[in-house]
């Protein structure tokens, strides 16, 4: 007997929203995430269809992490909260020296949610996990009724390799080391909050969301044994990663406020709203703490690098049994850099 | 930053210090009071205390609006938001001011009342149109510099006769505190910090101008130097203090001329007097009751004060016994000699208002000035001989 095939109407990728049985588990899963996501993330490990991922990985010691965004907006000046997705644990796992391989994306979708912006979401992930060479290899979808969610979370899992012989760790800062920033900070926090409604001004600052491991990579290459450890300073800004630094390893900073980029906009922005650039969030620079004879050529490699050219040393580790994050101001004072307290912004990242 | 940068150079303020320095007699202390809460997070911010001789200190003031809110108001402000009709738009730096019971519209947020930050007044407008089931109740504080938006905001109601909104006010007036801080001394066993001159406030004077202060510069023989809020600003304006105190004058000057002027901002008075008018007294944190200190909605607006519509009744709630924020808020304490400083009161769980909001003397000193010794000196009550000359 001829059985008819099954004929679905494909999803409308234009005018159609996410409904309820979108997360059912049902055909209309499987139709969801055939047409938006495999199609977006496109590679070979993914494409087999399983409910888990199975790969050989190279020597070393792995390194895991985990994030979840709930950014809003979801579109932002330099990225969107697929992108973002990306390089956030991309850098959290580059910060251990790490290479990135292989993530997993969990998708929480509200119900009403345009399918048009979810494929926009889903592409821009995809594009940016090639861009780094990484490969999103399972996930999962689930709808919640409207209300329950505001609009699209995603968690991002990642795997990567740290070279044999390195070991970066929070606690290894020492006084003397060298205290090394990428670039501006700032500009995450002030394009998301650029596009807030209820603030209302206009600007051209882009977030620097970017993926570090480029540049990471680098840096490991010439200066590996001298490297003490890395963060990204994402929440609470450069601030408050200072602090967990001078916490974990037990040292004080002092740091040169005349040293720290910041670009024109973002400080005149953060002015104008009150906040303190050295609070706010960034996705794409990276503070390494370095042993003093190493810094020059380290900034040399960094500078070297697109992610690296504003590089510069920004402060130096010192004995200080209460682990205090001073800074001299270019005012020409003294000052405590503290943690961020409360919330300066919600959900920028 | 043009027009931002200039007032923050580094060189020029240490050129300043420079001049204080010489010109500071060695034979004497001097002892300045900041009012505004604006001034003493510029002074923590930028470090400017480490610029000045050891004989010129800074004594923060009570001119930080958060601060000297007494804990029953913020009572009154969740019990208003606990009601299942109201929605109650604040600034942000209220949220996390303590209340009674441990409370605080943060966790009375969490508990489920409708509490909502805003930037603008008219944010709260735009809220009251957009949502008219709901009763909109703007959370007004602070002093001349936050009421005119206020006033502005009661106005624009009038006129699109919203009969949703209301305003539980707050505001309160910068020259009775400060000739509270002068007249301490007439209040028994509360002690008196020596002043020998005020940094005036900076954005409260382009509002009101510099005549205000003309009587207690007169009365206390106290000079007044109203400032700007940048760095250099300050540091010009201890320097004017300073040739004051050295020539034995006590005149009222304006640093800030770029926005202050003598009358200050009359479509602003104007606007403050169409609508508000004086409350017999009202209390302060630090300070006490107060006669005639801050600002209520007049009869005419009576149906957008939100005490009227909702019966509120402030009970006083008392402070905690070891808080020493009133005696900061008078320049009698100084944040690290309380107690509770950094031990059990730091930003993130403060127990008295100094700690909350940035420009409360202790948030600043925690926050910026912290890994100075933990020293008083300074502070000296009437009488005493200065530590510093």
């Amino acid at each position: 007997m001829n059985v008819p095939r099954l004929r679905t109407r494909k999803l409308d990728l234009r005018h159609g929203r996410v409904d309820l049985s979108h997360g059912a588990g049902g055909r209309a899963s499987a139709q969801l995430i055939d047409e938006v996501f495999r199609n977006a993330f496109d590679n070979p490990i993914l494409e087999r269809g399983n409910d888990q991922a199975a790969f050989d990985l190279p020597a070393g010691r792995m390194v895991m992490s985990t994030d979840a965004y709930v950014i809003s907006p979801l579109f932002f000046p330099g990225g969107d909260i697929g992108s973002l997705a990306v390089h956030g644990t991309i850098n959290d796992l580059a910060m251990s020296g790490a290479r990135p391989l292989y993530l997993s994306v969990s998708y929480i979708i509200e119900e009403g949610f345009l399918l048009a912006d979810l494929q926009r979401i889903a592409y821009s992930m995809g594009r940016a996990a090639r861009e780094a060479g990484v490969s999103i290899v399972t996930g999962d979808t689930k709808v919640v009724e409207r209300g329950k969610a505001d609009g699209v979370f995603i968690t991002t899992t990642g795997i990567g390799i740290v070279p044999p012989g390195l070991d970066l760790s929070v606690e290894r800062a020492r006084p003397g080391d060298a205290v090394i920033l990428s670039g501006t900070i700032g500009d995450h926090g002030v394009a998301v909050m650029s596009q807030r409604s209820n603030l209302g001004f206009e600007t051209d600052i882009q977030s620097d969301s970017a993926a570090l491991h480029d540049l990471v990579a680098a840096m490991v290459d010439v200066a590996g044994p001298s490297l003490r450890l890395m963060r990204d300073p994402t929440r609470g800004g450069l601030a408050t990663t200072m602090n967990e630094i001078a916490q974990a390893s037990h040292v004080g900073f002092l740091l040169d406020e005349a040293e720290i980029p910041v670009r024109s906009e973002v400080a005149a922005a953060c002015e104008l709203l009150g906040l303190d650039p050295l609070n706010v969030a960034n996705e794409g620079k990276l503070v390494a703490i370095v042993a003093p004879e190493a810094s020059d050529l380290l900034l040399t490699i960094m500078r070297a690098h697109p992610l690296g050219r504003q590089a510069t040393q920004i402060g130096t580790a010192i004995a200080d049994d209460q682990c205090f994050v001073q800074m001299t101001t270019s005012f020409g004072g003294g000052r405590i850099v503290d943690w961020l307290v409360g919330e300066q912004l919600p959900r920028i990242c | 930053m043009k027009h931002i940068d200039e007032y923050r150079d580094g060189k020029l303020a240490r050129a300043i210090a420079d001049t204080i320095a010489r010109e500071a007699r060695q034979d004497r202390s001097y002892h300045f009071m900041e009012f505004c809460g604006g001034h003493t997070h510029a002074i923590s911010r930028y470090g400017i205390e480490d610029l000045l001789p050891a004989n010129v200190q800074m004594i923060h003031g009570p001119g930080c609006p958060v601060c000297v809110l007494p804990i029953g108001r913020i009572d009154d402000a969740i019990r208003l938001a606990m009601r299942p009709e109201v929605t109650l738009l604040t600034y942000a730096d209220l949220m996390r001011v303590p209340a009674s019971g441990g409370s605080s519209l943060m966790k009375a947020r969490a508990a489920g009342a409708d509490i909502r930050m805003v930037y603008s007044t008219l944010d709260a407008i735009r809220i009251a149109e957009a949502e008219p089931d709901r009763e909109v109740v703007f959370f007004a504080i602070g002093f001349e510099t936050t009421t005119p938006p206020t006033a502005i905001a009661i106005q624009l109601a009038r006129k699109k006769q919203l009969t949703n909104f209301t305003v539980f006010c707050n505001h309160v007036l910068t020259p009775p505190a400060i000739r509270a801080v002068l007249d301490a001394p007439s209040i028994p066993d509360q002690g008196s910090v020596r002043l020998d001159g005020f940094v005036g406030p900076a954005h409260v004077s382009t509002v009101i101008g510099t005549k205000p202060y003309d009587g207690f510069a007169e009365e206390f023989e106290k000079p007044v130097v109203i400032a700007g809020f940048e760095p250099l600003d300050v540091v010009q304006a201890i320097l004017m203090l300073v040739r004051q105190v050295n020539n034995g004058r006590h005149s009222v000057e304006n640093q800030y001329t770029r926005c202050v002027t003598e009358g200050g901002n009359t479509i602003a008075q104007t606007a403050m007097s169409e609508v508000f008018d004086l409350r017999d007294s009202f209390e302060w944190r630090g300070l006490g009751r107060l006669k005639a200190s801050a600002l209520q909605l007049r009869d005419a607006y009576g149906d957008l004060d939100a005490e009227r519509r909702f019966g509120v009744e402030t009970i006083d709630a008392a402070d905690n016994p070891a808080c020493e924020c009133g005696d900061v808020l008078r320049g009698l304490t100084k944040p690290a000699d309380c107690k509770l400083f950094g031990t059990l009161c730091s930003p993130e769980t403060p127990m008295g208002s100094c700690m909350v909001s940035p420009e409360g003397a202790c948030a600043a000193h925690w926050t910026y000035g912290r890994f100075r010794a933990k020293a008083s000196a300074g502070v000296h009550t009437a009488g005493e001989p200065a530590a510093a000359s």
